[in-house]
């Protein structure tokens, strides 16, 4: 027989084990090393097994005992949410990592906008919900205690006390979590102590459990086949489930599953590697079947063993202790007492995450005026906040056991418990499926669902008359007979249990949804939930911070006191050599504040984090840029629309030049259309007077000779003039094609001249007289002579044609201007009229009618030609008679030949 | 969506369609584990309730079934991830 001391002792021993496996593994953990156990898959699965408590441990035998197989609903729900992994839980550890989450409060808060009211609501049910279930524990650790106090017959010292046992139950647990749970600040850091002590719990807890039912099994029943036949004979031997209750109850555990604080904790929080979740999709099944598998032979065994009147939810340590196995009674105790803390323990830590991040933080930074700038290191104020908090839940879940005075079935807290956490279920799914989902409609939902779940499960839980009054149950609340807690809307007779989850969660969710369709999301809400929803799309987070005038010492500073100065030093430095800036503290890039609200909000949760930046960055500052990024539809919309935009443009531009081509091609043919009638006008006007004057000498017989002469010669002239347009025409195409070869050679500027009025004046019977400057004319030029020639004998030929002066006279002066040598031709007519000056250079242009020598080509050409030159060409209206002044550039040569010229001008 | 082919090599293709699976699972197991409430119960007038060791070796043989293809398909798609 072990007595309670001996039992005390041993307890005592284990707890020391804990303590020290905790801190070797925090130390490891320190020294990086012993990864490949504290960062394994198996550990992460054990992790998990903080699910099966005392509730689970004891009470499922004494569930079992009462309604027969329906504790198994309690493992199936959450063994599906495992198996069916890829659904829910791989996108919950991808975004809980990617935001950093601390909690399942700050999950849906960081969802909804980063909203504080949010994750106060949240914090506050899951406080509400979560305390009896602590109580439940210290309730659970207490009573097997007094069983074995009852078997050692007051053989101790004193009556066991189990008040003061309780009280220490919970000072025990709460050192353990403030010493190992808050050792770190960044909540998202694994906790290695706590997770490494639960794991060995949890392995405690399956030995022992496996070993009372393998004794219940070969022991006492004496096989299996022996085991089944006495389960078909017990009181519970045949199968009698209410269907409704069996269908709610899985679909219940399994919310409860993902939602439960604790779970969210070592599912999310304390994850080290997605991978992990995989492994843990078969191994936790397979840990949760383990631990239900000898449920019902030990019920049995324990039905047929035990007295009748015996607590049944204490069978796993009353019929070994009955069968005088003290050892195996001890390892049971072991299991159980280890179920309760392991449970107390990450419940407490998850719970005073959320009430320091989300209640004591905030109320703070209010509080202290100048917020988040002032100087002071905030990491004690934190660390503080959050054992304050420790303290604070271990003490209502010790309080709420003494209130409760320690009655009720450990099942039935168990399921209030679950009922109240599920709520969160429908904020959640919608929050990471859904972008619709908005704050508006997360906090009606939860409202409603927390309030039904309230009225329906949680008060009717203290009993008839205690909190809610007996009319109430009866009349409905104020009388009104459809608001009764177990019927509510008239729908009686369903079971309360699947009353409350029907009622609190469809009505839940559909105030969720409706009022999520209802309203608008603010901006930033709009940025988490396309975060959220498309965790798995996005390879780059969309940005949340505009780019602003803020200091990076600003933030270091805050940084500093919220990291530490080490940490924040090395996160700047990252962020700085990450920039190219290497020894200078980062540019507050919009990209480096979000990933610093990131470090902030693992240790002080979204909401907290993103106040606090908002302090320094001047007001929650999202742009219409990132405004863009949230509305992704928009976005590419507005992507499309611009290269739309761009092509269009493009087209535009073409079309222009088009038709810019267009009219030029409509002037070209314009300009073809006359030139072909000037030239065919040109042509057939000597064509004319040859046909005319040939049909003449042919058809007249008789003729003078002199008549034939001067008709033969009139035939004559014409058919020269047609060959001399002809050879314009072809000269002028040659000349316009760029086609034409020029024949540089050098000569003086005074034989060109010499010869060309030679020429002119034998081709001409009028008289003209020429006024020249030789000795100004020797200048030597290197260009094509022939056609400068040609230039000149056209200029003075006109000048012999047209100038109408009683005595004709035409001044050729030459002078150097600029580099440039300027022939000027001025002879003493009327000169050109005004309005035709600007037309002289073009085709076919002619001054004056009826002379009928040239074909206006003349003028045309010698333009081409003084371009080729690289000269020009001008008709001079200012001055005196017809003037006409060509201008040549003087080459190296010419240029040298020109200075002695004009050295030898000046003598 | 346009950019991936319609069709996968062999392997590619098991690959997805072990995934299928794996999104299955669940939903095969909640079937087989709804199939009780279709059992005669013990309340139910005239009839005698399914014995309880028949419920029992059902319902813990469907945990192990689902275990079992749970363990075989994550060691086919760590295979293939390799």
């Amino acid at each position: 027989m072990v007595s309670l001391n001996q039992l005390i002792a041993v307890c005592l021993i284990y707890v020391a084990g804990l303590f020290t496996v905790a801190f070797v593994a925090e130390r490891a953990a320190l020294n990086g090393q012993g990864k490949w156990l504290l960062r394994s898959p198996l550990v992460y699965t054990l992790s998990l097994s903080i699910y099966c408590t005392a509730w689970t441990f004891y009470g499922a035998v004494g569930y079992a005992v009462r309604s027969g197989m329906e504790y198994v609903t309690i493992y199936l729900g959450p063994s599906l949410v495992m198996i069916g992994w890829w659904w829910l839980l791989r996108r919950l550890v991808r975004i809980g990592r990617r935001q950093r989450v601390t909690s399942v409060a700050d999950l849906i808060s960081s969802r909804y906008g980063k909203s504080n009211t949010l994750a106060i609501v949240v914090t506050l049910m899951a406080v509400i919900g979560v305390t009896p279930y602590i109580a439940l524990q210290l309730q659970s650790v207490t009573l097997s205690l007094s069983i074995f106090a009852a078997s050692d017959g007051g053989t101790a010292a004193q009556p066991f006390n189990s008040a003061r046992a309780a009280f220490l139950v919970a000072a025990g647990l709460a050192v353990f979590t403030v010493l190992f749970g808050t050792r770190n600040l960044n909540a998202n850091d694994r906790h290695h102590g706590v997770v490494i002590a639960v794991a060995v719990e949890a392995v405690v807890k399956l030995v022992a459990l496996l070993a009372v039912g393998i004794f219940v099994v070969w022991g006492v029943a004496g096989g299996v086949s022996e085991t089944l036949n006495r389960i078909d004979t017990s009181p519970i031997g045949q199968w009698r489930q209410d269907g409704g209750r069996w269908a709610a109850l899985i679909i219940l555990a399994a919310a409860a599953f993902v939602c439960l604080p604790r779970m969210f904790q070592v599912l999310v929080v304390e994850n080290d590697d997605e991978r992990h979740l995989q492994t843990a999709s078969w191994a936790f099944p397979l840990y949760l079947m383990l631990m239900s598998l000898f449920v019902v032979p030990i019920a049995v065994v324990g039905l047929d063993l035990m007295p009748t009147g015996a607590n049944p939810d204490f069978f796993v340590l009353s019929v070994p202790l009955s069968q005088g196995q003290s050892g195996l009674a001890t390892l049971s105790f072991l299991g159980g007492f280890s179920s309760a803390t392991s449970m107390v323990i990450v419940a407490t830590l998850a719970l005073s995450t959320m009430v320091s991040n989300h209640i004591v933080m905030p109320v703070w930074l209010a509080l202290r005026k100048g917020g988040a700038q002032q100087s002071g290191d905030v990491r004690n104020v934190v660390i503080l906040a959050r054992r304050l908090s420790i303290l604070l839940i271990i003490l209502l879940g010790y309080f709420y056991y003494r209130l409760s005075g320690g009655s009720g079935a450990l099942a039935a807290i168990g399921l209030i418990s679950f009922g109240g956490v599920a709520q969160f279920l429908p904020a959640m799914l919608g929050g990471i499926f859904w972008r619709g989902a908005t704050r508006s409609g997360a906090l009606t939902g939860l409202a409603v669902g927390f309030s039904i779940w309230a009225f329906t499960m949680l008060l009717p839980s203290f009993g008839e008359g205690s909190v809610l009054s007996r009319d109430v149950f009866e009349q409905g609340l104020f009388g009104l007979g459809w608001l009764r807690p177990q019927a509510l809307f008239g729908v009686a007779g369903l079971d309360p249990i699947v009353h409350a989850v029907w009622w609190s969660l469809s009505l839940n969710t559909f105030a969720f949804l409706i009022v999520s369709l209802c309203s608008f999301p603010n901006p930033l809400e709009r940025l988490q939930g396309a975060q959220f929803v498309n965790v798995f799309d996005h390879a780059n987070p969309a940005q949340g911070w505009s780019r602003q005038a803020v200091g990076s010492e600003d933030l270091m500073i805050m940084a500093q006191r919220i990291l530490g100065a080490a940490e924040a030093q090395g996160f700047f430095d990252r962020w700085a050599q990450h920039q190219r800036r290497p020894k200078q503290l980062p540019e507050a890039t919009p990209d480096f504040v979000q990933g610093l609200e990131r470090e902030l909000a693992a240790s002080v949760g979204a909401a907290t984090a993103h106040a606090m930046i908002a302090q320094i960055m001047g007001g929650a500052a999202v742009s219409v840029q990132d405004l863009l990024a949230v509305a992704d539809e928009s976005a590419q919309i507005l992507e499309y629309s611009s290269q739309l935009e761009e092509k269009s443009h493009e087209l535009s531009e073409t079309a222009a030049q088009l038709r810019e081509a267009n009219e030029k091609l409509t002037q070209l043919s314009v300009q073809k259309d006359i030139f072909l009638s000037q030239i065919s006008h040109e042509l057939r006007t000597p064509m004319t007077s040859i046909r005319a004057f040939s049909e003449i000498l042919r058809d007249t017989d008789e003729m003078s000779s002199d008549e034939q002469t001067h008709y033969a010669s009139i035939i004559h002239s014409e058919a020269i003039r047609l060959t001399r347009l002809l050879n314009d025409l072809l000269d002028l195409s040659v000349l316009e094609n760029g086609e034409v070869t020029l024949n540089e050679n050098e000569g003086t500027l005074r034989a060109v001249i010499e010869r060309s009025v030679l020429t002119a004046r034998a081709g001409s019977g009028r008289v003209i007289r020429i006024v020249r400057q030789p000795e100004l004319e020797e200048i030597t030029l290197i260009t094509d002579m022939d056609r400068l020639s040609q230039v000149f004998i056209n200029l003075i030929t006109n000048a012999i044609k047209y100038c109408d002066a009683a005595a004709p006279e035409l001044r050729i002066s030459v002078a150097v201007h600029e580099g440039a040598v300027r022939v000027v031709f001025q002879d003493n007519g009327r000169g050109i009229p005004d309005e035709v000056q600007k037309f002289i250079f073009d085709k076919f242009a002619r001054v004056g009618t009826g002379e009928g020598e040239g074909a206006g080509l003349g003028l045309s050409i010698c333009r081409e030609i003084v371009g080729r030159l690289g000269g020009t060409v001008q008709y001079l209206p200012e001055a005196q008679g017809a003037t006409f002044r060509v201008s040549l550039p003087i080459g190296t040569k010419a240029g040298e030949s020109l200075e002695k010229t004009g050295i030898r001008a000046a003598e | 969506m346009s950019r991936n082919p319609i069709f996968l090599e062999r392997k590619s293709y098991r690959r997805r369609r072990i995934m299928d699976a794996v999104r299955l699972l669940p939903l095969f197991g909640l079937g087989l584990w709804l199939v009780p409430l279709m059992w005669p119960r013990q309340v139910d007038p005239g009839a005698d309730g399914l014995a309880m060791s028949a419920v029992l070796i059902y319902i813990f043989a469907v945990w192990l079934m689902l275990i079992c293809l749970c363990v075989v398909l994550w060691w086919r798609t760590r295979r293939a991830e390799d």
